[in-house]
């Protein structure tokens, strides 16, 4: 059992690294959540030209690899641009969180196509404004379907940022590789072992980001009990 | 859709009697073993046009390195297509495994399905390549460890989407299996799995997809002569980054969208047959 441990010291390197894995995953998710919400929408506007640049949007985020996209945004656009001294994990995590909103569209543009047509018609018939309509009434019910394959999503994401080390960012995977090229003595077997740790890592991670959406689907799911709890209480008075 | 248009599909028919499952499956085979069977691979990369000084974008440039980058693509493709064979049949096996009913079995199935789902690829192929130095009995070539992790990674995908294929088939067929006292060998080759794999399609298809835009990783770490290896290769030489990575982006969507279209193409047809 003893073998299948690292040194403290190990650990201590490898948790900075989980901590950057962990802000490079947020940075990508909130780049994410909003580009998918935002071209979710976009792809069922009124509007034609709005509905064609969301495509062309979504169907580039899903059609490219995710390392090709990071070296592109990390390396080539900061020389095209001129853009010096550009922070890798801030390009970094847009080219994820680009790579995440495409998919995430897709989940958007689905959960709000669900949304049974009534809801919009009872909106307007109570003149919300279409802003109003979205945040009020089909987002909210949309939220339900979003949620689970959005967590599916968050874990590729996770998956993806590993990559960052190859652009040579500061992540777990790279602080792992630091661990490789400098501690010399861990030996060829120990190399293993430190990538099982790790891979372990990396798992108990997703399990926490799909624990989390697993409490978040549930207190919406309660919040939406309550509400018809709370109808159903309400429809025997309006019938007296 | 009008009910005379259903009449002409007769969704009973055996999903090997449907030519439009088996005109695109056998012409994706045919495809696919060409691809694996033929072509030169390159194992290095050289400009032949000396690159300007500056950092603008040259288009003669650009194009002169189409030839080499589809070289490069050529070798990305064939070792997805030829890990994804692995998939296909560790696929199933892992999914079987998991619906088995003992424990022994099933439990090992669930934990390796979701370990492996849930972990970087970038990391497998580091510990696998980790586990190949550590093992004097394993000697691989970096393409060969691309193609076993990208198979057993995408297999633990494609288990998952067997299991839903296995799960739509209707509960009255494994009924009637039993009503009619059929061996497992008979009631799983001859009635579940010929209903299963027009549903499982599409998905395997999006999963090689995905394993196509996966595989470059490899090019990083194993050093696989791949697309990005390519990039890498005359970037170093040339100092020039903007124009190879932009030109796999581009070689890359060239040949992912299309391929993702047809996948949508046969969803929709089996979708449609379905109803």
């Amino acid at each position: 059992m003893g073998d299948w441990l690292l040194a403290p010291a190990h650990y201590e390197r490898l948790l900075e690294g989980t901590i950057a894995t962990v802000q490079i995953l947020g940075l990508s998710f909130a780049f994410g959540v909003v580009l998918s919400l935002l071209f979710g929408v976009a792809r069922l506007s009124k509007r034609r030209w709005v509905r064609a640049a969301a495509l062309v949007y979504v169907e580039f985020a899903r059609g490219i690899s995710s390392v090709i996209l990071l070296f592109i945004m990390v390396i080539a656009v900061p020389i095209l641009f001129g853009l010096r001294g550009a922070s890798v994990m801030l390009w970094g995590s847009i080219a994820l969180g680009l790579n995440m909103g495409g998919y995430g569209a897709e989940i958007v543009r689905g959960a709000i196509q669900s949304v049974p047509r009534g809801q919009t018609e009872a909106s307007i018939a109570l003149n919300l404004s279409p802003t109003q309509r979205l945040r009020h009434v089909v987002l909210p019910q949309a939220m339900r379907i979003i949620l689970p394959p959005m967590g599916n999503l968050t874990i590729e994401i996770l998956k993806g940022t590993a990559l960052v080390s190859v652009v040579a960012g500061f992540d777990l995977m790279r602080a792992t590789q630091n661990l490789v090229s400098t501690q010399l003595s861990v030996g060829v077997a120990g190399v293993t072992v430190l990538f099982v740790n790790v891979l372990l890592i990396y798992f108990a991670l997703a399990q926490i980001i799909n624990g989390l959406f697993r409490l978040a689907e549930r207190r919406l799911g309660q919040r939406f009990e309550e509400r018809r709890g709370r109808r159903a209480d309400a429809i025997p008075e309006v019938a007296l | 859709m009008s009910d005379q248009v259903d009449l002409e599909y007769q969704p009973h028919r055996k999903w090997y009697r449907r030519p439009d499952v088996v005109v695109p499956a056998v012409l994706v085979t045919l495809g696919l073993s060409f691809l694996a069977a033929t072509g030169t691979t390159q194992r290095s990369y050289r400009s032949r046009m000396s690159a300007p000084g500056d950092t603008a974008f040259d288009a003669e440039y650009f194009f002169h390195l189409v030839p080499q980058m589809l070289q490069g693509l050529y070798i990305t493709a064939r070792s997805t297509v030829l890990g994804f064979l692995v998939a296909i049949v560790l696929g199933l096996v892992l999914a079987l495994g998991r619906r088995a009913r003992l424990r022994v079995v099933s439990w090992p199935a669930i934990g390796i399905i979701e370990f492996v789902r849930s972990t970087p690829i970038l990391v497998q192929f580091f510990f696998a390549q980790a586990l190949v130095r550590a093992t004097p009995a394993l000697s691989l070539r970096g393409v060969e460890i691309l193609m076993l992790v990208l198979g057993i990674h995408y297999a633990t995908y494609a288990s998952e989407a067997y299991r839903a294929g296995i799960d739509s088939v209707p509960k009255g067929q494994w009924e009637a299996t039993t009503a009619l006292n059929l061996s497992p060998w008979t009631k799983w080759t001859k009635i579940i799995i010929p209903q299963a794999v027009p549903n499982v399609l599409p998905t395997l298809g999006n999963y090689l997809v995905a394993a196509f835009k996966d595989a470059p990783i490899a090019d990083a770490v194993l050093s696989v002569a791949g697309v990005l290896f390519f990039a890498t290769t005359i970037r170093n030489n040339d100092f020039r980054a903007v124009e190879p990575y932009l030109l796999i982006g581009v070689g890359f969507l060239l040949v992912s969208l299309p391929a993702a279209w047809l996948v949508r193409r046969l969803e929709r047809r089996i979708a449609y047959e379905r109803t």
